[in-house]
């Protein structure tokens, strides 16, 4: 029961880094109905920059860890969004009015170049960290066997709850999340009643891209490495995250985050540690097929 | 709404004239910036694990200007080049029509001429075993294509994880030949069966998905198969691979020195190279078969019936096609022909890991489709010569090689989203041949 506790604590907590990878794939994909392939990596070079940023900072003799993460947090934020923007404007603006194939394709050639262009920028190796938040709480404990809270956990729920709240108050409530929406119904008849719907889709993909940059950050801080090919296998997981939650929907991203990560989390604990990202996948092909609207999303209308 | 639309800027007019500079120079300074923040962290620092295990870091700064530098500078001149092109003179000189014939011959001509040109690789650069090698390589993925081609160009069933099948292929191939000692030439209709077995096993659950979610599950599967090789350690040797896999006999002969050889027998001093040759030959008749195999089918029921399903699903249900057993054998033809390509690569190799079934091949050999236009066999063919070649060229700067695969495939979508032959010949007509514009075509999204 314990055991179980803790996985279950353990597995929430990358969940909502899931979450938030998933909420960039599930608003690109509602907005201009493309898999945003690069969006893995977008995440990737989000955790790489916080390295970055974070190494500078310590070695300008900068101690205060919460003064040192919410500028790594921000300058993440900002340069990961770039690289969202211009992913978008390079590589899909150009494809919009094109085939369906064409812009996957080129999402899939952006993901290369993002990965390798790390690679070649950083080097292929793992850079790991010393932990940034240490120290934790013990919930409960019983047999020599304790339940764990780290602070590193409860920052990261914590982050991830106060963004998606901030996030779903711009999609909800303000005249760029109407904008938005208007978009995601019929980008027509939203430009022939004024939206802009260029600077929609851009804002779209930075704020993807931004909550990619937490995700990263998150990543990098629960556990302490950050590679160049880190963003595949998480892209595809927070996809299959933002499917089961059914696509287009804020908040169905964050369950299906929170269910991807359970899922993993246990399957790794009770099962095999080998096959987990087989079992992830796997759920991305059952949920697709069974279930392809999602726990929270619209069923798809086929029209002639 | 609200605030009035801005007025035109005289750059966005017809008389540009002067303003065009400066518009250029703001743009160009605009991307600069741009590409400033895009690099300042990750070209500008450079961190590596330091002796102590600690993370140490240096600046580039040098690398970082040079780079902006380029931005800025590549951004005026590809401006500048739009704009002059632009400024060009709409009408496009019309080609008298004796020219016009004779570039319809050439075209007409360059099949036949590139098949007579493999043909005499061997004899021409009989010398030259790197250009041999390069020649199988370059066959291997005009036959992939040509397989993936049945799945996506013909049945617009998008395929990402066609490399599993590959995969299937070349480990039957492996496994077949090492635990029970079966040639080359029983393993590989095996392998065959068993990719097609495989598609067919992919296709069944898949049959409602398109478009998009047909892509990522492809995906998934194909991973999967990556995966189930890398951990599945007892069968397969998991990253260690399989090794010491047999070479292929000329139908029984094999090439070795020594009196059983082919060479002993036909009374020819032995010599490495004819293995090659060999091998050349033989991917050269696979691939050709694969072509012939994709023409004929195209020409039978079932082929039209994938062609109408690219187009249009709904229609196809309406007219009493079976769309499940026609999306069935488009997938388990496609895999066939992998897993023929795959039961080639292990036995040409030698050595097979899982390293050589990763994404990327699949997201390679997909390129390779698109870009030869998607249900061009020709396209196809020179895509794939485009593409290894262009890979080749790579060869000394491995680290570089996917920064610029990647790129490539963007800026191609971009350019020329429809591929390199973008128009095709019907399979059907009435009275006349006419050829059709690919924009009429759709992408199938079935």
């Amino acid at each position: 029961m314990e055991y179980f506790a803790q996985q279950l604590i353990n597995g929430l907590v990358l969940g909502s880094i899931y979450g938030l990878i998933a909420i960039g794939y599930t608003m690109v994909y509602g907005i201009v109905g493309m898999i945003n392939f690069a969006h893995g990596d977008v995440f990737m070079i989000g955790g790489m920059t916080s390295l970055i940023a974070f190494l500078i900072l310590v070695s300008f003799g900068f101690t205060a860890v919460p003064l040192i993460l919410f500028v790594v947090l921000l300058v993440a934020m900002a340069i990961t969004a770039v690289y969202g923007w211009a992913v978008e404007r390079i590589a899909y603006r150009p494809l919009r009015q094109s085939f369906r194939l064409a812009p996957m394709l080129s999402a899939i050639g952006m993901s290369f170049v993002l990965s390798n262009f790390a690679q070649v920028a950083q080097g292929a190796r793992v850079k790991p960290v010393p932990p940034i938040i240490g120290g934790g709480h013990t919930l409960y404990e019983q047999d020599g066997f304790a339940v764990q809270l780290s602070n590193v956990q409860i920052v990261v729920v914590l982050a991830t709850v106060a963004l998606l709240a901030v996030f779903t108050f711009i999609v909800a409530r303000t005249r760029f999340g109407r904008d938005m929406r208007a978009c995601e119904q019929d980008q027509t008849m939203a430009a022939l009643l004024g939206v802009n719907v260029d600077r929609t889709i851009s804002i779209t993909f930075v704020i993807g891209a931004a909550l990619a940059a937490v995700a990263g950050l998150m990543y990098l801080l629960y556990y302490g490495v950050v590679d160049f090919a880190m963003g595949f296998v998480a892209g595809i997981k927070a996809f299959t995250a933002a499917v089961l939650g059914g696509i287009g929907s804020l908040p169905g991203a964050m369950l299906g985050g929170l269910a991807i990560g359970l899922i993993e989390t246990l399957w790794s604990a009770y099962f095999s540690v080998e096959y987990k990202d087989v079992a992830a996948f796997s759920i991305l092909i059952v949920v697709l097929i069974f279930m392809p609207s999602g726990l929270l999303g619209r069923p798809e209308v086929e029209k002639v | 709404m609200g605030q009035p639309a801005a007025p035109l800027t005289p750059a966005l007019s017809p008389q540009a004239g002067r303003g065009s500079l400066s518009v250029i120079l703001k743009k160009a300074l605009v991307s600069a910036g741009v590409a400033f923040v895009l690099f300042v962290l990750m070209i500008g620092i450079r961190t590596e694990a330091g002796p102590t295990g600690g993370l140490v870091w240096w600046t580039r700064f040098n690398e970082l200007a040079m780079m902006v530098a380029a931005v800025f500078v590549g951004t005026l001149v590809l401006e500048s080049g739009r704009q002059w092109f632009a400024a060009l003179p709409r009408e496009r000189l019309a080609l008298p029509p004796t020219l016009r014939a004779a570039a319809r011959l050439a075209v007409k001509l360059l099949g036949p001429a590139l098949l007579i040109f493999t043909a005499l690789v061997p004899v021409m650069f009989y010398q030259q075993r790197y250009i041999l090698d390069l020649g199988i390589l370059v066959l291997t993925y005009v036959m992939l294509g040509w397989g993936l081609n049945i799945v996506v160009g013909l049945a617009g069933l998008l395929d990402l994880g066609y490399v599993a099948f590959y995969a299937v292929g070349a480990y039957s191939y492996a496994l077949l030949a090492t635990t029970f000692g079966w040639s080359f030439w029983v393993c590989l209709p095996l392998a065959g069966i068993l990719a097609a077995f495989w598609g067919i096993l992919l296709g069944f659950p898949v049959l409602r998905l398109r478009g998009d979610y047909l892509a990522i599950v492809t995906l998934a599967f194909g991973e999967i198969i990556r995966l189930v090789i890398v951990n599945w350690q007892s069968l397969t040797g998991g990253p260690n691979g399989i090794s010491g896999i047999p070479r292929p006999s000329a139908f029984g002969i094999p090439l070795i020195p020594g009196e059983n050889g082919l060479a002993a027998l036909l009374g020819i001093p032995f010599s490495p190279t004819h293995r090659v040759v060999f091998l050349f030959y033989l991917i050269l008749a696979l691939a050709l078969i694969t072509n012939w195999v994709t023409i004929r089918l195209r020409a039978l029921p079932i082929g039209r019936a994938w062609e109408a399903l690219r187009e249009d699903e709904v229609a196809c249900r309406a007219l009493g096609i079976n769309t499940i057993s026609t999306k069935l054998t488009a997938f388990a033809i496609g895999a066939m022909f992998g897993g023929f390509a795959g039961a080639f690569f292990a036995t040409r190799q030698g050595f097979i890991s899982p390293e050589s079934f990763t994404f990327q091949e699949s997201a390679l050999v997909l390129a390779i489709v698109v870009l030869g236009g998607m249900g061009s066999q020709l396209g196809v063919a020179i895509a794939a010569f485009a593409m290894i070649g262009g890979f080749e060229l790579f060869r000394g700067f491995d680290q570089y090689r996917m920064l610029v695969f990647g790129f490539a495939i963007v800026f191609i979508m971009v350019w020329r989203p429809r591929g390199l032959v973008g128009h095709r010949d019907p399979t059907v007509f009435l009275n006349k041949r006419t050829t059709i514009s690919a924009d009429l075509v759709k992408e199938g999204r079935g």
